[in-house]
């Protein structure tokens, strides 16, 4: 479904992804793990356009979408929950969600899709008139997870949703996260540092080190990787 | 008593034009974190085009209202489009360069416009026809609010309005604030900020061309240079209320208004301005985010 090219992109004169290469099929949850500024947020924020792709290609079932605009990219199906979640801070949590709709035209559908992500996240519901910014962590969390959602995403690109999260909230996030891919049919594209947790929900894994893939496997053979266990699981 | 009802009208009135000029300044703001300075000179030319436009149509002899509305809506296209082609070529090209450069652009677009009017205009004072008849039912009050004073707070607040309800409940007005708030995250939601940023400039002329037409018809005349002063006494409101905050520019405007109504009106108009910027100097001593402004020490 989605397929990365020999891909290089950064900021400035840094060169922050140096030839990536790796492929997303569809329906399957695929996480890309390594260390603080390895290159995985850099990786996500190319794939949305967000960052220059300076070279190589990025193909949405077949078709090249790195020369699109970002807008042009989420119309297609890719939708990101970002690093740190961004939550609009002075937008209510139902505006939030409205803008997650945006270029959505389908009034019924989009109030059905609201329906079901307050049914998954019934607090949301409860705090619909609240400001974003005055949620809490966990809250803006799932509040990010549904605005994305309220895209009806293909393919939904996360990044590093446990950061900065109680383990209870995480455990929760997780799950939320198994079920969009087995109930709604989102293939998921995950990046996390948190990689035992990651692992645990993933079908296969990509290791990312100074901008280059070094690792790739089943998500069972990373768990098991010697290398793996030592520099990302602790063990 | 009634000198004390005059001021507070002539200064409301003050308040509301400097409002629609000021809300440009501070959308702008909000959205791409630029002082617009050229935005005065959307306003004068907003004056200018419906200064030409009155005029053809006075001679002829259409009736009152239809100049008025002919007049207003030809200087809010023509003024929306200046401000849409000012975003294009001075400051989109300069999205990611250092802040400097695109304030540098922006003082410079407005000198261009000033001197280009100047040319095509002469220097003169040109007289501006009285768009607004003195109200035959406004007769009992005339001595302290006129009728143009009247027409200028109507329409302001019926535009003030307007506003509020596309800015809070239309889709494009939630893109508008979404985008001032997070603008990557504006565009992972799909919303083409580019649009955005030209709407915002669409709008913020349109509101600066009305509050030109009604000026030059209150005052009378116009040359190419009223663009810089309502243009500084706009931004200061802006920066008053706290810049980047709609309401606040509201509140600037009108505190800034009545301000200088009263000190002409109880002082001298000689100290007019002096007031109004030492207002200014106060509140940025004690407040420096503005009335409504948020303690933001990272923008300007
Ligand atoms: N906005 C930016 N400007 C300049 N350099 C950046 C920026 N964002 C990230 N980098 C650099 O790019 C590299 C990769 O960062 P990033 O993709 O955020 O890593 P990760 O998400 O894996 O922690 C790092 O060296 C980081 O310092
Ligand atoms: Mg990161």
């Amino acid at each position: 479904m989605l397929k990365l090219e020999n891909v290089e992109s950064g900021y400035g004169n840094i060169l922050a992804v140096k030839g990536i290469s790796l492929e997303v099929n569809q329906g399957e949850i695929i996480t890309l793990i390594g260390a603080n500024g390895a290159g995985k947020s850099t990786t996500l924020l190319t794939i949305s356009g967000i960052v220059e792709c300076r070279s190589g290609r990025i193909l949405l079932n077949e078709e090249e979408i790195h020369p699109l605009g970002t807008d042009d990219i989420v119309k297609r199906g890719i939708c990101q929950v970002p690093e740190g979640r961004h939550i609009f801070p002075q937008l209510t949590v139902q505006e939030n969600l409205d803008m997650g709709a945006f270029m959505r035209n389908d009034t019924r559908q989009i109030k059905e899709d609201l329906d079901y992500v307050y049914s998954l996240f019934p607090i949301l519901e409860e705090r619909r008139n609240q400001d974003g910014g005055t949620l809490s962590g966990g809250e803006q969390q799932m509040l990010a997870v549904s605005r994305a959602l309220m895209a009806k995403p293909q393919l939904l690109l996360l990044d590093e949703p446990s950061m900065g999260l109680a383990p209870l909230i995480i455990k929760q996030i997780f799950e939320i996260i198994k079920k969009i891919n087995q109930e709604n049919n989102v293939t998921i594209f995950l990046v996390e540092q948190n990689a035992n947790q990651a692992l645990q929900i993933a079908d296969r894994g990509y290791v990312i080190e100074n901008g280059k893939i070094t690792i790739t496997g089943s998500a069972d053979s990373l768990l098991s990787n010697q290398d793996v266990r030592k520099a990302y699981l602790g063990l | 008593m009634d000198y004390f009802i005059e001021l507070l009208f002539s200064g409301l009135s003050r308040g509301a034009i400097y409002a629609l000029i000021a809300l440009g300044y501070t959308m702008v703001y909000g959205i791409i974190g630029l002082i617009n300075f050229a935005h005065g000179e959307i306003y004068m030319i907003g004056a200018f085009t419906s200064f030409i436009i009155a005029t053809i149509l006075t001679i002829l002899g259409f009736p009152g209202l239809a100049i008025i509305l002919l007049a207003g809506l030809a200087a809010v296209i023509w003024s929306a489009s200046y401000g849409y082609t000012i975003e294009k070529v001075a400051y989109k090209p300069l999205r990611h360069a250092p802040r400097l450069s695109a304030l540098i652009s922006a003082i410079g677009m407005s000198m261009f416009l000033q001197n280009y009017v100047l040319l095509a205009q002469t220097s003169d004072f040109l007289p501006f026809p009285q768009l607004v008849p003195d109200f035959d039912f406004m007769e009992p009050i005339a001595h302290i609010v006129g009728s143009s004073d009247m027409v200028i707070l109507v329409t302001t607040t019926v535009v003030m309005i307007c506003l509020t309800i596309l800015i809070k409940y239309t889709k494009i007005g939630k893109a508008m604030r979404a985008t001032s708030q997070d603008r990557t995250m504006a565009m992972l939601v799909g919303i083409n900020v580019n649009r955005i940023i030209s709407i915002t400039f669409i709008i913020g002329s349109s509101l600066a061309a009305i509050g030109g037409m009604l000026v030059a018809s209150h005052i009378g005349q116009i040359n190419f240079y009223i663009g810089f002063i309502a243009g500084i006494k706009a931004f200061t409101a802006a920066v008053l209320g706290g810049i980047g905050s709609i309401p606040g520019a509201v509140l600037g405007s009108v505190v800034l208004g009545l301000t200088e109504s009263f000190a002409t009106g109880y002082v001298s108009s000689d100290y007019e301005d002096v007031f109004a910027f030492s207002l200014l100097v106060l509140i940025l001593i004690f407040k420096p985010s503005g009335l409504l402004g948020k303690a933001d020490t990272q923008k300007v």
